[in-house]
């Protein structure tokens, strides 16, 4: 049986809908508690972050699985990481800062947590805009080239996630091995691509 | 050893010459609870409590952690209605106060300490008094308070997290329990220790953790003799849960919640500054005067205004933050001619 590419697509965009609809799910029942943006603050930045591992992963799955449909699916998966870091940054902004925009800059300038997490975002947000398929043909080779800062921006939510903790670094273990382990792989991978080009020759 | 020994006749044998007192007004509520037919423990508590400015809700009522206690709450003196020792601004709901919690020994979230501490155990409890005092030793909380009648006080609390609640304590001040032990002119400092129940909380057991348990904070001396300095054993004139400290906490209102110090075992009376765990852990973010101040910058949080809770994604309450947590006129005087941005 094969599922045919558009219903899948159309599947897992249902998926990436499914935490905007939990989170609103818990805002009506206030199941946030008594400081609901904090709570809100900390679970869509999860989301972000979760999903941008997710768009990680689909490249190796697809060379481990020999499946395109995971590639097919990559732009989706990296635009929904991209909607909920822009909810995270906009919570921070209005329920956090309260719209304070004077506050902003020194908030960039005085905690090093924040001016990572925005310049994720800033990457996010560039590799957005150039996501649609006539940006792609539009920028040629150099399309690739930008679109690898995805690891930058990766690497950088780890680090904006490891400062906002303040003394349990469970969840930064957690979600930096992962990161550790597909940079790994695509090292890896690298090196034996190299290595066996040089054995040929 | 330092365990005394116990008197011929216990504390908890003696009634309280208030309560004795209040006798007739005590059948009375008895008379009253029977004629409507409901005579449940714990009920007349709630009577007395009506004098308060905040009870918990009868639902949500505390038993006492042993039967002494409830004489001790017998008679509690509301708080005034006027500042230091009350304010008008609108009390944290009780649901709130006691499921909002930072206790890191119990976990890190929020819900942990109320979720988490089911095991933990308040009675029997000793504190130890120690260091510069002409009499230390390790004393039953029970004797412990028993010279000291409760009252009541409607405090703010600022976290540095950037949270605020208003909540009513029962307890009594940390100067009158000072005095008792008797101080050495050597006591420049005051050291308090929380417990350290490795089967009861889960976070002290937590790998990740890096607090080098048991919590430790600190006061000067004259700051910890200031009349707000307040040693609360009950909130919304019940008894204090696990999570908020029980049985005995500190409370000073003037400065971030973290120096509010729970379910302490141990005053220590030192010569020099002692190490305070935040302190120890990230001093840059952490000093050990820690007085509410929104004009010196913390590198995580911004200081200048705080989250009123409990929050309404719809009506947030975000409320200027205020020098020393608006108890400047009892507390300034102790930091003249300091830097208080050096001395954070």
């Amino acid at each position: 049986m094969t599922i045919p590419p558009g219903a899948a697509k159309l599947a897992v965009f249902a998926l990436g809908l499914v935490p905007l609809a939990l989170l609103l799910a818990q805002i009506i029942r206030s199941d946030f508690g008594p400081d609901p943006a904090q709570e809100l603050a900390g679970s869509t930045g999860e989301w972000s972050l979760r999903l941008l591992l997710a768009t990680l992963c689909l490249t190796p799955l697809r060379q481990l699985t020999g499946k395109v449909f995971f590639v097919r699916i990559r732009r989706m998966v990296g635009l929904f990481a991209l909607f909920y870091a822009s909810l995270h940054a906009f919570v921070w902004l209005s329920l956090l800062l309260g719209f304070r925009w004077h506050a902003i800059g020194e908030e960039l300038l005085e905690r090093p947590y924040v001016t990572v997490g925005f310049a994720s975002l800033l990457i996010l947000v560039a590799l957005g805009i150039t996501s649609p398929k006539a940006m792609v043909r539009r920028m040629g080779r150099n399309w690739k080239r930008l679109h690898r800062l995805v690891y930058v921006a990766a690497i950088l939510a780890i680090v904006h996630l490891a400062w906002v903790s303040r003394t349990d670094f469970g969840e930064t273990v957690f979600h930096g091995s992962i990161l550790a382990l597909l940079l790994g792989y695509r090292l890896w991978r690298r090196f034996a691509r190299t290595a066996g080009q040089a054995a040929r020759r | 050893m330092l365990v005394k020994k116990p008197a011929d006749i216990q504390p908890s044998e003696i009634t309280p010459e208030s309560v004795y007192r209040r006798r007739r007004e005590f059948l009375r509520t008895g008379a009253t609870l029977l004629g409507g037919g409901a005579l449940l423990p714990g009920l007349a508590l709630a009577q007395q409590g009506d004098a308060l400015k905040a009870a918990a809700p009868a639902d949500l009522a505390r038993t006492p952690p042993a039967p002494w206690w409830e004489g001790k709450f017998a008679a509690i003196e509301p708080a005034p209605s006027s500042e230091p020792f009350f304010t008008s601004e609108a009390l944290t709901p009780y649901r709130d106060v006691i499921r909002y919690n930072n206790f890191y020994e119990f976990g890190m979230n929020k819900s942990d300490p109320s979720n988490r501490s089911g095991d933990f155990r308040v009675d029997p409890w000793s504190v130890e008094i120690a260091g510069e005092v002409a009499r230390p030793g390790r004393y039953h909380l029970e004797d412990i308070l028993k010279p000291h009648a409760l009252e009541e006080r409607v405090y703010r609390l600022r976290c540095v997290e950037a949270w605020s609640m208003v909540i009513p304590w029962i307890g009594f001040p940390l100067a009158d329990l000072i005095k008792r032990f008797e101080p050495t002119g050597n006591a420049r400092y005051v050291e308090f220790e929380t417990v350290v129940q490795r089967d009861s909380m889960p976070g002290v057991r937590s790998p990740f953790s890096i607090i080098d348990w048991p919590y430790r904070e600190g006061l000067r001396i004259d700051e910890a003799m200031n009349e707000l300095s307040f040693l609360a054993v009950g909130l919304y004139g019940s008894y204090l849960p696990a999570q908020n400290g029980a049985p005995i906490r500190l409370v000073v209102p003037w400065k971030y919640g973290f120096k509010s110090i729970k379910s302490i075992v141990r005053i220590h009376f030192r010569k020099t500054q002692p190490n305070t765990s935040w302190n120890d852990l990230q001093a840059n973010e952490y000093g050990f005067y820690a007085n509410v101040n929104p004009e010196v910058h913390h590198p995580r949080w911004r200081q200048d205004t705080e989250r009123r809770l409990p929050q309404n994604l719809f009506s947030r309450r975000v409320i200027p933050t205020r020098l020393f947590n608006g108890y400047g006129e009892q507390v300034a005087h102790l930091y003249q001619g300091m830097d208080l941005a050096r001395h954070y």
